[in-house]
């Protein structure tokens, strides 16, 4: 018996197949999910991949929070299911206000795709728990809209109680504030972050490197044994 | 104002009612036998539609009409292979790669619009190009660009490149296909007009091939994607605006409509990404008989291609296309360049799925007219017949133009300019400035300030990307099988020599696909060209085509398909002859591949081939001389050959831990881009017979440099004793430095801070 883990497609979703791949190579049962539908077909985690929902038109992830499948989503986060969004899926969660702050265009201006070094600031989150807090691992980047932003009193109070899970080392890529590459709720059961945990799985392809698989097998373990 | 009256629509009717009618068909680009040839097929005028088509359908972008008798050779020359399942003459070339697996490419050009407008220009290259693959069955996996721009420290390459990228970049980033490879070349032929070729490669299974025609009657021609505008109305504007449309442009205080908008189409990457999801879906649940994507010539194009593939007659309501601009003109709808839009034909019964798929995407899709037991293709406005023309006639019985050649006069001059009498560097000293001014240079520097603007991670299958020699996917997670694909194209030889230009353009990119350890099956080219109307520019045309031609024959890599643009010249000042050509490859299994970069202390550097002193056209003649001369490297097609087996073989058989292909700027640029990338340095020593800067510059085609582990060394030089390919022992890898023994050292720091800091400078 293992754990479902649904990835949701919205229109313009991209990296959802590798989403999927990488539920599989965990070793969990990865469930593909669409956006029109209000089902979650059971899962018992959901990821929100990345890409460019609706062409990032509007603002990033502005459109895909209204779909249906994400009143299911809120519903079921609130309750304590965990949720992983990935840079697309990141700026989705801050839009429907799961989790705090906004992302804004790099300050360079540039999409910038890279091999990027990060620190695991909290290790005790549904989706960190394999990896140790203060470790560093590298996982690709990817994106333009990828600047954390919010106001000080928000980063403060993510700072004092352990919310910022992932901080850029090695040269802060985009303008984040203080670093933040991606950040939980209170209750650590959701995730977002903006590099691409999903490429880093396999020795194979993309960077070469496996650092990302973690995310997923956090996630496993923590569903298996709960 | 007499404006309330607009202009009777130019019916079937009435142009035969009509026939003394004056016509604007040297403004759309038609000559006077031409025009008199369209009268002579209908036996009457063409309305303003039919002028309309065919005067886009016989542009030479569509028709290739002066390059047509040359691309013949491709197919009467082309090698036996048992790989091509289908050949030139369709949408894109399919490949059988083994496994049941097939795989279609195709390079295309958006030269002129990218210079006009670089970010749209760019940005709708790779949408055509994406198209074109989807149209045969298959998904894409992944696109390249090869790009030419004008001098690195030009004030309007600043305009050009950096748009061009952003416009591939946030086209290709938001459609979700991996960037793997390409080129950014500079040079002044290019100012006044950069190349921007653009490639896919698409994947399927053998039995999902589908072919663009309309056969079966009372078939259903459904256009799907976007709605369609006036963007990337070429001529039609003149026949709106002067001719048909100008009273009703006044009346709505638009003055002459048409006339203002933009030539340049303009993209919509996520129209695309839903029109590529919705397409695929649409052919796995076997619901199409025939797609062909809208690009040049839009509607007019798919709806004569389509008919005229299929039995003949098509029957189209041209008033219920979807509109953005509800004031077109029928002229206009026919020859809108509207990006994402595709045409289906699809089965009654199989059209009310077909819409639903659609639907579930977000996709407008309009049944549009259906096929006919006719032979004509006929366009009805508001149930008035504007067009009723024979499909062949405008798809596919364009004019053919045997163009005069000549032998430019200057080529002799040219040539016998000598790259060899360019004074050598005196000392150890001036050895040393030059690699650090070849290896900063703008052609030669790092180039990931371009390219980590792309996403190259995306679908979770990039084995290789750039800088690597070829980018290389995954298509089988299974079996590892996979794919390899390089572009190359270097216009300096071919302005030297067009004939060996050509060759030296797929020389190189075999010898890339073989260096990452994939064996080369089948070529895509982009032929960038002058005006075919000067007889020099066609005789290079020419030359280049036969060259080629020869070449894949010889090497056994036919010709799949490809793009012809010509006109690219900026006034009376031509570009180098520019062809770029694509190569694919196929390996069994990508664990095997070979990547480029020295990654381990101690393992041995072996160059492959021979080094001659061949420095005319090199980048060293143009970085360190400014010179543009003499001869290029000599083409040896039979040691290319034999030096792709050994890298294959190599490859296969885990002998070799570094490949990487020999080509502008010579073994010393091969070496410093492996030493970067592998984060160690080198030690080289100069062999016997050759001088340093022979050595070290040279650009003697059919070589490599490898780096072979020591516990591999026999069996490796064994092999290529025995396959009689030359293989010299020239240093190993080691330490921090790249040190030419006898001669200078360089830290790598050095290097890395010399590589790395051109392009970033320039355009950052």
């Amino acid at each position: 018996m293992t754990a479902r883990i649904g990835v949701v497609t919205f229109p313009g979703s991209l990296d959802d197949r590798d989403a999927l791949r990488a539920v599989r190579l965990a070793g969990a049962e990865p469930v593909p999910l669409w956006h029109r539908d209000r089902n979650l077909q059971q899962v018992d985690a959901v990821v929100l991949p990345g890409g460019f929902s609706y062409g990032d038109y509007l603002r990033a992830g502005a459109i895909s929070r209204f779909a249906p499948v994400m009143d299911t989503v809120i519903e079921q986060a609130g309750a304590g299911m965990p949720v992983l969004g990935i840079c697309n899926g990141f700026q989705v969660l801050t839009e429907t206000h799961l989790l705090p702050g906004a992302m804004l265009r790099n300050n360079h201006l540039h999409f910038i795709c890279r091999d990027q070094k990060l620190r695991v600031e909290n290790a005790g989150t549904a989706w960190t728990a394999d990896y140790a807090a203060g470790q560093d691992i590298r996982i690709p980047l990817k994106n333009i809209d990828g600047r954390y932003t919010a106001d000080e009193r928000t980063l403060d109070e993510l700072e004092a109680t352990g919310r910022v899970v992932f901080r850029y080392l090695d040269g802060n890529p985009n303008g984040s504030l203080r670093d933040i590459a991606g950040i939980a709720n209170e209750a650590g059961n959701v995730v977002g972050l903006m590099p691409h945990p999903e490429h880093a799985v396999e020795a194979l392809v993309g960077t070469g490197r496996t650092d990302g698989l973690g995310f997923f097998t956090s996630i496993l373990k923590r569903l298996i044994t709960a | 104002m007499s404006s309330t009256t607009r202009t009777p629509l130019d019916t079937v009717k009435h142009a035969s009612g009509t026939p003394g009618a004056e016509q604007p068909w040297a403004e759309l680009g038609l000559s006077r036998p031409e025009y008199e040839r369209i009268r002579e097929i209908l036996g009457r005028r063409p309305t303003g539609a039919e002028l309309a088509m065919y005067s886009v359908m016989w542009s030479e972008h569509c028709s290739y009409k002066s390059s047509k008798v040359h691309l013949k050779q491709f197919g009467d020359k082309a090698p036996p292979s048992d790989a091509l399942l289908v050949g030139i003459g369709e949408q894109a070339g399919v490949v059988d790669v083994g496994q049941g697996y097939a795989v279609t490419f195709k390079v295309e050009s958006h030269n002129h619009p990218s210079y006009v407008e670089p970010y749209q220009g760019a940005a709708t290259g790779i949408g055509g190009i994406v198209r074109d693959i989807i149209a045969m069955g298959a998904r894409p996996v992944a696109v390249m660009d090869p790009l030419r721009f004008g001098a690195a420290d030009h004030p309007d390459t600043k305009r050009v490149l950096p748009g061009v990228v952003a416009g591939i970049g946030g086209y290709g980033n938001c459609l979700g296909l991996p960037n793997i490879g390409g080129e950014v070349v500079f040079d002044p032929c290019y100012q006044g007009n950069p190349l921007v070729n653009a490639l896919c490669v698409g994947v399927m299974r053998h039995e999902d091939i589908h072919l663009a025609k309309a056969a079966g009657v009372g078939n259903k021609v459904i256009l799907y994607g976007a709605r369609t505008g006036g963007d990337g109305i070429g001529g039609a504007s003149i026949l709106a605006s002067e001719t048909f449309d100008a009273v009703s442009g006044e009346a709505l205080g638009t003055e002459g409509k048409g006339a203002k908008r933009p030539s340049v189409q303009v993209g919509d990457p996520f129209q695309e990404k839903l029109l590529i999801e919705c397409t695929l879906e649409a052919f796995a649940e076997d619901l199409v008989v025939g797609i062909q994507d809208l690009g040049a010539a839009g509607l007019s194009c798919a709806t004569s291609e389509l008919a005229s593939n299929g039995t003949g007659g098509m029957r189209v309501e041209l008033d219920v296309v979807p509109l953005r601009d509800a004031t077109l003109s029928p002229e206009e709808i026919l020859m809108s360049e509207s990006q994402e839009r595709m045409c289906a034909v699809v089965e009654p019964a199989k059209a009310e799925r077909f819409l639903a798929v659609c639907e579930k995407w977000d996709v407008t899709a309009t049944v549009i007219g259906e096929v006919t037991d006719g032979d004509r293709l006929e366009i009805y406005w508001h149930g008035e017949q504007i067009v009723d023309v024979p499909p062949r006639t405008v798809a596919h019985d364009g004019p053919v133009y045997e163009r005069p050649m000549a032998r430019p006069g200057w080529l002799d001059a040219l040539r016998a300019d000598d790259a060899a009498k360019l004074p050598r560097p005196a000392d150890p000293g001036e050895l040393r400035a030059q690699v650090l001014r070849l290896v900063g240079s703008p052609n030669q520097a790092d180039k990931s300030w371009i390219t980590s603007q792309y996403d190259r991670f995306v679908l979770g299958n990039t084995v290789l990307a750039q800088p690597e020699d070829s980018g290389m996917i995954r298509i089988d997670e299974e079996t590892g099988l996979g794919v390899a694909l390089a572009t190359d194209g270097n216009g300096r030889y071919a302005k030297l020599d067009p004939y060996a230009g050509a060759q030296l353009a797929l020389a190189e990119s075999y010898r890339n696909v073989a260096a990452t350890g994939a064996r080369p099956l089948a070529v895509t080219d982009c032929l960038n060209f002058p005006s075919p109307e000067d007889p020099a520019g066609m005789w290079q045309f020419a030359e280049a085509c036969r060259g080629l031609a020869d070449a894949c024959r010889t090497l056994g890599t036919p010709v799949t398909g490809g793009n012809v643009s010509l006109y690219n010249q900026t006034g009376d000042q031509p570009i180098h002859p520019t062809p770029v050509v694509g190569v694919l490859g196929v390996i069994d299994d990508v664990a095997r591949r070979t990547p480029m970069a020295f990654a381990t202390e101690g393992q041995l550097l072996y160059l492959l081939g021979d080094t001659r002193p061949e420095l005319g056209g090199s980048a060293w003649s143009q970085v360190v001389h400014e010179h543009l001369g003499g001869l290029p490297p000599a083409v040896d097609l039979e040691r290319e050959r034999l030096l792709a087996e050994i890298l294959i073989a190599a490859s296969r058989d885990g002998m070799i831990d570094a490949a990487h292909d020999l080509s502008d700027g010579g073994l010393v640029q091969a070496v410093v881009e492996s030493c970067l990338r592998g984060g160690h340095g080198a030690r080289l020593v100069v062999p016997e017979e050759l001088e340093a800067a022979v050595f070290l510059f040279s650009e003697s085609q059919g070589r490599a440099v490898v780096a072979v582990p020591r516990s591999e060394e026999m069996r490796f030089t064994d092999m290529c004793g025995a396959r009689g390919l030359p293989a010299t022992r020239i240093g190993v890898v080691d330490g921090d430095t790249l040190e030419l023994q006898g001669h200078f050292g360089i830290p790598l720091t050095e290097l890395r801070e010399t590589y790395e800091r051109t392009i970033p400078e320039l355009f950052a």
